[in-house]
């Protein structure tokens, strides 16, 4: 079953060479799917674009079956309204490369508000559903702590906790490593395959090739805002197809 | 005159000026939030005004503009002017004057905001008005505290301006007892009563901003 989709997706701006030609991507439940690519791909505006924290140009994106943007008769892209766009946003979760947690909320706060005030959902469930998620992200001493006094690890794994605490169907991730230093590099990722074990469905755009290719079912290379190749996760990073593909991956066998 | 006297009139007098300090700032604290919306609103007629008034009020004395709030009603208007007036005029003035000071303090928290918090906030579908209310106005103020504070102390000393379509005041009081007592002592006296008066605004915007450290 389809869970999140983006078809025919262009997008351009005036002064950046950053674009999106064309790509189309189709996400099942429970399915992992890592995007690599050189920077300035387009990788990180696909992913902008898919959150609707960038519109469209042109192309049509779906959340579990419900239309959030189409094509006019003139092709460009137009967005569901507010209130609709609101109810999607409730089906995915993003994770920022640098956390954006809210510093004026405690670590409990963080999780527990946009549920409350946006979701409205009941408070004792609410609460309940924090602590689950806080024991299992090894949050629980932390509950009251703020933003700043966490390691960069912790304050990202609050941050997938907050996305989590949304329930959704998809969750995004956009370089969710790349501002930790390397050791604390390993937690997060050990985050992200728990998640995976419990078929959390999930959108990764990473540079870290070895993980991409442990965790993810499938892996899309992107170059020039086009995608270049994609397949099997295993397949694509030992043996793939493309001339590009090649040199990219080539850079991280050192 | 006996300085107890004395000290009773100047203190009559502070109470006029701690009125104005007050009412001051209740009213142009919230203005100068509008005004800076304004400011950097998507509408280019309602920036352009803003900017404009924002120049006018930071680029002439505050005291001409008091003149032109009190007397200006009378003379471009032909309105009478009561003496009950007077009182609001440097109201009136103050807060127009202290509300564009403040939206030039509030627009540049704003704008020190970075995009990653609009953008949380947006993806777990916060409204634009709860954005602003619950995520970015706190941590705007506490970003603006010390300037504030600033301003806030300008305006104490700026209340004896209201010298000047005579209100009376503290530093009115003090002016009308040296020259008919000539004596230099009200003068001094004032000068302990606005510093008081400082100290303790100063201690409590002190407070406010280490209330506001518990998180960076």
């Amino acid at each position: 079953m389809e869970i999140f989709s983006i078809r025919s997706a262009r997008k351009t701006f005036d002064n950046s060479l950053d674009v999106l030609q064309d790509i189309s991507i189709s996400i099942s439940r429970g399915e992992v799917v890592a995007i690599i690519g050189p920077s300035g791909s387009g990788k990180s505006t696909l992913l902008r674009c898919a959150t609707l924290l960038e519109t469209l140009d042109s192309g049509e994106l779906y959340f579990s079956g419900e239309r959030a943007a189409w094509n006019n008769e003139n092709g460009e892209t137009v967005y569901a309204g507010a209130q609709k766009l609101r109810e999607i946003k409730s089906k995915f979760g993003l994770v920022f490369q640098n956390f954006n947690l809210f510093p004026h909320y405690s670590v409990l706060k963080n999780i527990t508000d946009a549920p409350l005030s946006v979701q409205k959902r009941e408070k004792d469930e609410v609460m309940r559903t924090a602590r689950s998620l806080m024991d299992k992200m090894g949050l629980t001493e932390k509950a009251d702590a703020y933003p700043f006094q966490l390691s960069g690890g912790q304050q990202q794994r609050v941050s997938i906790a907050r996305a989590l605490a949304m329930n959704p169907d998809i969750l995004f991730f956009d370089e969710p490593t790349s501002a930790l230093d390397p050791e604390l590099t390993g937690e997060i990722l050990r985050v992200i395959r728990a998640l995976a074990a419990e078929h959390m469905t999930m959108v990764i755009v990473t540079h870290e090739i070895e993980f991409a290719r442990n965790v993810a079912d499938r892996i899309i290379f992107i170059a020039d805002g086009v995608i270049v190749e994609e397949g099997p996760a295993e397949a694509l990073v030992s043996n793939p197809q493309n001339e590009r593909t090649r040199t990219f991956l080539n850079h991280f066998q050192r | 005159m006996r300085f107890s006297v004395m000290l009773s009139k100047l203190g009559e007098g502070m109470v006029t000026s701690v009125l104005i300090f007050t009412l001051t700032l209740l009213f142009s604290l919230p203005l100068g939030l509008i005004v800076a919306l304004a400011r950097m609103s998507k509408n280019g007629l309602l920036r352009s005004f803003t900017r404009i008034y924002i120049s006018v009020m930071r680029g002439t004395p505050l005291m001409l503009q008091l003149l032109v709030v009190y007397f200006g009603p009378y003379y471009l208007l032909g309105i009478p002017l009561s003496s009950g007036y007077r009182f609001w005029a440097v109201i009136i003035a103050f807060s127009v004057n202290y509300a564009a000071y403040f939206a030039e303090i509030y627009r540049g928290g704003i704008e020190s905001m970075p995009a990653g918090q609009y953008e949380a906030a947006r993806v777990l579908g916060y409204s634009e008005t709860q954005i602003f209310l619950k995520i970015i106005l706190p941590q705007v103020i506490k970003r603006i505290i010390p300037s504030i504070t600033n301003e806030v102390i300008t305006l104490i000393k700026d209340t004896s301006l209201a010298f000047s379509i005579a209100v009376t005041e503290m530093f009115t009081v003090a002016k009308a007892i040296a020259s008919s007592e000539k004596t230099m002592v009200s003068y001094a006296a004032a000068g302990v009563f606005y510093y008081v008066f400082n100290f303790i605004v100063a201690f409590v915007m002190e407070t406010i901003e280490k209330k506001l450290n518990y998180y960076r």
